[in-house]
């Protein structure tokens, strides 16, 4: 990929009704550089995620992806998934009671003429998919599963196998590891490790510091829908941004209205 | 062992098997209760005469709970579409009224369902309160329009519509003490419209949108279904095929009166629910909504002709619902394939693979973690 920048959103707001979610956002993520994203509870970070992903449409603002400027009124979830914007949630990015082979292609099948799914061809694929670069082997799970029988890290593995699957330039995390063990958290963060390697772009957001701080080349601090801090890793150790993001969280660093 | 075992799974699976059984089990009951009734196709024609067009109105019924919603003004559109064929074809001469009445009754029908649908998605109204209205609204608005009568269709039989939509086919089912027994062309458009919608629901785009937005409709939008749109579709859907159920209903009656639909809401709503689609939304059944109309219509019929008072077919569809729902849970959840491995832990052997794991690997063995996965090939 020739751009410099995977994602730039300039001076973007969001207001839902009179309410302010996002402040004019500034951020530029590196075409191979994976962002922490970080702040408290309501910052806004959802809502980021949200208008790069086409789900919500910012109120105003520009935002380029790959160097290219994105019209926002033509801009949707079809559209980030062609440009390789993809979405891991932790709760929200499959449908529970689907088979698995139909969660890796809702809202872009593989199609027969008339917008009929060829049913043969996406099963084929899921099952690729999940051989190859979920590793699910000879573990009773097939395309024909339901997710509801899958344990939360399974469904993280679904999740981010599609991501890569649909060569993503720029994976977006939204809180993945919630409610996750030790263990398959590990999996989500060499996931994202792997992700550096490819040669691909990150938003990782998560509110477990140490986490963040292991795979994030960079942290942007996120308060009240306005960004607050970006902080380069060679800049800070843990230790420092914990005290750093504990300090907003405490109000000790209140914004001056 | 392994066999059957394998066997019982896989037809356990098979879409609206758990409700066609209860449906084979029930004429069975019939057929040895009266059998001077259920052996003759009579009463399969009669059923097939009444049953179609709730038949229709449950198969987009499907949807609408697939998706997570309800639609209780059904009953006000079958009136108001019928009204309008009835309007046009007396209103309007030559040979094209009664269809520009057919064409009619489903604008109507599409208005209706796009009003409901608009009111859904995008005013935010609980789709129970939204049709509740609608079906108060539009019977009034029927009701006032046709002026509380009803009004017949002379001539309606001479009409080219009549045979294409409620006709008598010849020459499928057997004679009747030698008089010749026709096949309802409702039931065949029933049957049609219910092999096109498994298709719609299942294999298309628009299906797939529905189930997921049923699943949970914020996973939907972020995955790119435009949830809005969809939910406006399905009601549009919903009240063009009402207003179809209605036109078919007035065209074999050959009268329209302004309370027909009225007795479809209970019904209707039962055939789904005795199909297998749960109010929870996400999974619908359309095979069972098919054997679910059948159930429920044929229960009066059958209990009467059985000789059992009148006064037992309530109670006797509520028995039968109830079966059926507890039925559909119990296979769903795979509680039965679930018995056959407790067989086996009692030490009847039914041992093998449930032929369900990948590539042959070690299969039952499931662990809660995927594999380091390979990196990215990218
Ligand atoms: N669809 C919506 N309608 C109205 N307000 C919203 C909507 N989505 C988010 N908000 C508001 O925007 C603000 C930012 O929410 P957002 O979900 O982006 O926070 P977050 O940083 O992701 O928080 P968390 O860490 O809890 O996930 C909150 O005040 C929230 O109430
Ligand atoms: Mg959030």
């Amino acid at each position: 990929m020739a751009a410099e920048y995977a994602l730039q959103m300039v001076n973007i707001e969001k207001y839902f009704g009179r309410v302010c979610a996002l402040r004019n956002v500034n951020i530029a993520i590196g075409s191979n550089e994976i962002v922490g994203l970080i702040g408290d509870n309501g910052a806004g970070k959802s809502t980021m995620v949200k208008v790069l992903t086409g789900v919500h449409r910012p109120t105003s603002g520009d935002m380029y992806i790959a160097g290219r400027k994105v019209d926002p009124r033509r801009y949707s979830v079809k559209r980030a998934h062609e440009y390789g914007i993809e979405t891991v949630y932790q709760d929200k990015s499959l449908g529970e009671k689907q088979v698995l082979w139909r969660n890796f292609f809702i809202g872009r099948q593989v199609t027969l003429p008339f917008g009929f799914i060829n049913v043969k061809k996406e099963k084929e694929i899921a099952q690729e998919i999940m051989l190859n670069t979920i590793g699910f082997r000879g573990r009773g799970i097939t395309v024909d599963s339901k997710v509801s029988k899958l344990s939360g890290g399974e469904r993280q593995g679904v999740a981010i196998g599609r991501a890569m699957h649909f060569e993503a330039e720029l994976i977006v995390l939204d809180e993945p590891t919630v409610a996750l063990s030790l263990k398959e958290v590990r999996k989500v963060l060499d996931f994202v490790h792997q992700i550096k390697v490819g040669g691909k772009a990150c938003i990782y957001i998560s509110h477990t510091i140490t986490d963040v701080y292991e795979v994030a080349d960079r942290f942007i601090v996120m308060d009240r829908g306005e960004i607050v801090g970006d902080i380069r890793k060679e800049d800070t150790s843990l230790q420092e941004l914990d005290q750093y993001l504990l300090s907003y969280s405490h109000g000790l660093r209140d914004r001056a209205e | 062992m392994t066999q059957i075992r394998s066997f019982i799974r896989a037809f356990s699976k098979i879409e609206g098997v758990a409700v066609a059984g209860v449906l084979a089990l029930l004429y069975v009951v019939f057929i040895m209760t009266s059998p001077e009734v259920f052996t003759k196709p009579r009463i399969y024609t009669s059923f097939m005469q009444t049953i179609s067009p709730q038949l229709i109105i449950g198969l987009a019924l499907t949807f609408v709970i697939t998706a997570g919603e309800i639609d209780l003004s059904f009953p006000a559109v079958v009136a108001l579409g019928g009204f309008m064929f009835v309007w046009a074809y007396n209103h309007i001469d030559g040979a094209m009224g009664p269809w520009i009445g057919l064409a009619l009754a489903l604008l109507v029908g599409a208005g209706i369902g796009w009003i409901n649908g608009i009111m859904v998605a995008h005013l935010g109204v609980p789709s129970i309160m939204a049709t509740l209205a609608a079906q108060f609204f539009w019977y009034g608005v029927t009701i006032l329009v046709a002026d509380g009568k009803s009004i017949a269709l002379t001539g309606i039989r001479d009409e080219p519509i009549y045979e294409v939509f409620v006709g008598r086919i010849q020459g499928i089912l057997p004679d009747q003490r030698g008089v010749p027994v026709g096949l309802p062309a409702q039931a065949v458009w029933a049957l049609a419209m219910t092999i096109f919608m498994w298709f719609i629901l299942n294999r298309h785009k628009f299906g797939e949108a529905v189930m997921f937005i049923g699943d949970n409709p914020d996973v939907a939008r972020v995955m790119g279904i435009n949830v809005e749109a969809t939910r406006v579709q399905l009601f549009v859907m919903m009240g063009v095929m009402a207003a179809f159920a209605g036109v078919i209903l007035t065209l074999d009656i050959n009268v329209f009166f302004p309370t027909q639909g009225e007795g479809y809401l209970l019904p209707v709503m039962a055939a789904v629910f005795i199909g297998g689609t749960s109010i929870a939304g996400g999974v619908g059944v359309i095979v069972g909504t098919f054997f679910g109309a059948y159930i429920i219509g044929s229960l009066e019929a059958g209990v009467v002709a059985s000789g059992i008072s009148g006064y037992w077919v309530q109670l006797v569809k509520g028995l039968v619902m109830g079966a059926s729902i507890i039925l559909n849970i119990l296979l769903g959840e795979g509680r039965i394939a679930g018995y056959s491995e407790k067989l086996r832990q009692w030490g009847v052997p039914m041992g093998g693979s449930s032929g369900s794991s990948y590539g042959g690997g070690n299969g039952g063995d499931r662990a809660s973690i995927p594999e380091a996965p390979p990196p990215d090939a990218a």
